[in-house]
């Protein structure tokens, strides 16, 4: 068996985000709709502790500051369980929330169309979504590549530009 | 199309005055490479990339641009200080060429030591590194990467094109030489 072709199709720019409530620790749990009023990168990743996932999560870290400058909110969801994701964060100096897509597992990857049948994990997707919960910008990787912070910044200032010019 | 692509390239030009180069400002290919001092693949590609410049000769002229990836290596934003705290003394190439020669070694004593070995002007190095004179061309330097798409350490860049191969020494000699070729 080959690995499956990345083909998946993400919800597109100008779709509704689907609303969720996934845990973001063992007690704690998140939905998108808390973050209504600023924008939000979803970045949805493979498995906690892959060396790819790994590199990126601990660019985004490095990065978040830039991200913040946007006010924006990133959230990071994969299929692991919050256990796993609290002692990956922990590891890997992560202050921001892994969300927990376990159960129903991929759900929510599954909204975004995002997940993939054959291997069981999400894709590597990213979506920035507006302060109104409208996609303004999805993009899924091949899941071997880093796919950088340059996309989501460039999508963060573009919507800063439309809200400028209303 | 849902999907965006985009072609990663390097968004600062690079500049003679700012960057820290090695070679001829005349060189057919110009290579960056945006990297992090405590990362073991930038610690591997190291003795590659002097190896391909000593082999492409006057042919191409080499950029390192800062990449510290704080939350993965603790010491990398503090060695590429030091970098830059030997610069301001023009001993730039010593300090980085002694920062990857010892990578597993690079706590905040370490560096100092590595100032007294290369006979800087330690007083000032050590204030310009508690008072973190250098951060601000460091954080300079790594926004400039995330911008053009560095994903990890080491990225590479010939002629302004991110090199999405990998950096094994006749992979990057083949992207050299093609790039020479091209801009002859």
């Amino acid at each position: 068996m080959t690995e499956a072709p990345h083909h998946a199709t993400p919800l597109p720019p100008g779709t509704v985000a689907p609303d969720f409530e996934l845990p973001s620790t063992p007690d704690q749990r998140v939905m998108l709709s808390d973050f209504r009023g600023q924008p939000v990168i979803l970045v949805f990743y493979p498995e906690d502790w892959s060396p790819v996932c790994s590199d990126q999560l601990g660019l985004y870290q490095a990065v978040l500051a830039e991200f913040q400058k946007f006010g924006a909110e990133l959230i990071a969801i994969s299929v692991d369980s919050a256990w796993s994701h609290l002692a990956f964060a922990k590891d890997r100096n992560l202050h921001f929330p892994l969300l927990a897509d376990f159960e129903p597992k991929g759900e929510v990857a599954r909204a975004y169309q995002v997940y993939r049948d054959g291997a069981g994990t999400s894709e590597r997707a990213l979506f920035v979504i507006d302060a109104e919960g409208v996609i303004r910008w999805s993009y899924v990787s091949p899941v071997g590549v880093n796919p950088g912070a340059d996309g989501i910044l460039r999508a963060l200032e573009e919507l800063r530009g439309k809200e400028e010019a209303t | 199309m849902s999907k965006t692509q985009w072609e990663a390239v390097l968004t600062v030009p690079v500049d003679g005055e700012r960057d820290h180069v090695q070679g001829l400002p005349t060189a057919a290919v110009t290579l960056v490479q945006y990297g992090d001092y405590e990362c073991p693949y930038c610690g591997e590609a190291y003795p590659i990339v002097k190896e391909m410049l000593a082999r492409m000769g006057e042919a191409t002229r080499f950029v390192f641009r800062n990449f510290p990836i704080s939350t993965s290596h603790p010491h990398a934003e503090h060695a590429a200080e030091a970098a830059e705290a030997a610069d301001a003394q023009g001993r730039f190439w010593e300090m980085h060429d002694l920062l990857y020669e010892r990578q597993r070694h690079l706590t905040d004593e370490d560096l100092h030591a590595y100032a007294e070995e290369l006979g800087l002007d330690v007083e000032r190095f050590d204030k310009e590194m508690a008072e973190h004179v250098h951060a601000d061309r460091v954080h300079e330097d790594f926004m400039s990467g995330v911008r053009s798409g560095v994903n990890g350490t080491p990225t590479f860049y010939i002629n302004g094109v991110r090199h999405d191969d990998s950096y094994e020494a006749e992979v990057l000699l083949d992207a050299l030489e093609t790039a020479a070729a091209s801009a002859r």
